[in-house]
């Protein structure tokens, strides 16, 4: 199963955004430390001609795919952190044994019931009241986001959250959208208990899936499927109504479009960056010091990951609102959009990777292998210049 | 998966130590044992060629074609045997043979001047012609007095790039 709360893209389709900044990132940084050298090299023969040596030499091609092979900064944005052991020692090992029984003969059985209680209060309340107040576009929905906050708050105690925010508090008014790096869907439970978001989320299978058509359709979040271009186009024109409108709830993009380990951030899709509004960065950083709370969606069901934190001590987790941003002249989405991961990155304390998420799902555009290869013919037309001249 | 170094004995790793001619340490195999679990997902022994491809920025390599025929269906064993050219403990001579065997695509020991085109067009593309490609090397060969007809063994080229500044040491992460 895969799916998490995601950002939508643009309309413009998938595979072209694929891999977009790579290519002016770490590829870009890449080749230009590259064509440097070429360059020193080619001062160093400026007299001579091509080399059999310089042309048969393969040593650098090969040494990157060897380190991408070794250990490539893709794969370690999605790899769980494996917990500390700390509990193998004779002295540590009966307290470790009697905290496993608490946590999941006393704490969890407590935390279920407190989660069934909260659901049940909160089904019994919101589909009557739905029903009822059909006629009160306002007050239903004041009653509703209460609501939801109510059951967020609830999910957040069953796995007792020990979450600080700092900064302002979000307020509701047009034309801004929050952004926030997306470690798991309890991202969004999070961010939920304190302010009601609309948030863009992949449509989901199973419980989750349900939910989104009954109760989160009455905040006003967007869906979609990642994987449909249609999708995309659709999404686009909702986006530009929902921040027209005042009365709306505030709109909260995971712009990486995938669930990160929270060590790392994945490119930001420019999507929400373009919306010509304003931008309110949101960083989230959890401490791994009783459970990991990224939520690896090929390996595990978001029940499953749900359970998991239920039977942890505590989920610990910091959620810094970061101060507004806009769109400067001349900045491209894609700058802007590098500006306020920069910001949330630096603010989390976790680090860059130029790669684009949903290369999880395909592979990365052929433009990025062209562009090494159009390095490499201009450096071999470049010698073969010289060489003419030189005759 | 963390756990997945103390599957390797001692003895396992003496004997891989063995295998990869000691270029690599303990330390850095069970860090490779660790990554070589890790892209093969479904735990068969072996990664497929699809898996490493999953790897984004080797699957934007020119080479990844050529290379993906030498690593595709390796077991462990083999997989740091080939790697182990990239430990910066590797002699020029072992990296130098690493190379020939990227040239050398049916293994006969001589690499011509056609198996060398054909690296050329990876490296290059659409962004050279074959007339470019073959006017290069032409020129290249006869300058090292070779021709377009000789076909270089290993020897040659360890002569051809004994100068060469090889860059291609990989290090391996060990926490």
């Amino acid at each position: 199963m895969d799916g998490e709360v995601v950002s939508t893209a643009s309309a413009d389709g998938g595979s072209d955004e694929v891999g977009r900044s790579i290519s002016h990132e770490v590829v870009g940084d890449f080749l230009d430390a590259n064509v440097e050298e070429e360059e020193d090299s080619s001062v160093a023969y400026l007299d001579n001609k091509m080399q059999l040596r310089d042309l048969l030499d393969i040593s650098q091609v090969l040494s990157e795919a060897g380190s991408a092979i070794i250990d490539d900064s893709f794969t370690r944005c999605f790899k769980s952190n494996a917990p500390e052991p700390w509990n193998w020692n004779i002295y540590l090992f009966p307290l470790w044994a009697l905290g496993v029984v608490f946590r999941y003969f006393v704490l969890f059985p407590i935390r279920a019931i407190l989660l069934a209680l909260g659901w049940v209060i909160f089904l019994g309340l919101f589909f009557p009241l739905h029903m009822a107040l059909k006629n009160h576009d306002h007050t239903r929905r004041q009653i509703e986001r209460g609501l939801v906050e109510f059951i967020c708050s609830v999910f957040v105690a069953s796995w007792t959250g020990v979450i600080r925010y700092h900064g302002p508090r979000p307020s509701r008014r047009p034309k801004q959208v929050f952004v926030a790096n997306h470690t798991s869907m309890i991202d969004f439970v999070i961010l939920e208990q304190m302010t009601a978001f609309a948030v863009i989320m992949q449509k989901h299978p199973g419980w989750v899936g349900f939910l989104q058509t009954t109760v989160l359709e009455s905040l006003g979040c967007i869906w979609f499927n990642r994987t449909e271009a249609n999708d995309r186009h659709a999404v686009a024109l909702k986006l530009k109504k929902h921040i027209e409108d005042p009365d709306a709830n505030p709109l909260l993009i995971f712009p990486e479009g995938t669930c990160v380990n929270n060590e790392y951030t994945v490119m930001f899709k420019k999507g929400a960056f373009e919306l010509d509004c304003t931008v309110c960065p949101i960083a989230i950083k959890y401490n791994k010091i009783f459970v990991d709370a990224f939520w690896n969606s090929k390996k595990q069901s978001f029940t499953m990951h749900l359970m998991r934190l239920m039977t942890s001590w505590a989920v610990v987790c910091d959620v810094w609102y970061l101060e507004p941003q806009t769109i400067k002249p001349g900045e491209t989405p894609i700058e802007f959009s590098e500006r306020v991961r920069d910001l949330i990155c630096l603010r989390a304390g976790i680090k860059k990777v130029p790669w684009d998420g949903y290369l999880k799902y395909h592979r990365p555009s052929p433009k990025l292998t062209e562009k090494k290869q159009q390095n490499f013919s201009e450096a071999v037309i470049r010698r073969l210049q010289s060489r003419n001249e030189g005759q | 998966m963390g756990n997945s170094s103390s599957l390797l004995t001692q003895y396992d790793l003496e004997d891989l130590q063995n295998h990869c001619s000691h270029l690599y340490s303990q330390r850095e195999i069970i860090a490779l044992y660790e990554r070589f679990c890790q892209l093969d997902r479904t735990g068969k022994g072996f990664i497929s060629a699809d898996e490493f491809m999953g790897v984004p920025e080797f699957a934007v390599n020119p080479l990844c074609q050529r290379l993906l025929k030498m690593l595709e269906g390796l077991n462990f064993k083999e997989f740091i045997a080939l790697l182990s050219a990239f430990s910066a403990r590797a002699t020029r001579d072992d990296k130098l043979k690493f190379i020939f065997r990227v040239y050398d695509t049916d293994g006969n020991g001589k690499v011509t001047s056609s198996d060398m085109l054909q690296v050329l067009r990876d490296l290059s593309g659409s962004f050279l012609t074959d007339e470019q490609r073959q006017s290069v090397l032409t020129q290249a060969l006869e300058q090292s007095g070779y021709t377009v007809d000789s076909a270089l063994t290993l020897q040659d080229f360890k002569k051809v790039l004994g100068k060469a500044d090889l860059k291609m040491d990989v290090e391996v992460p060990v926490d």
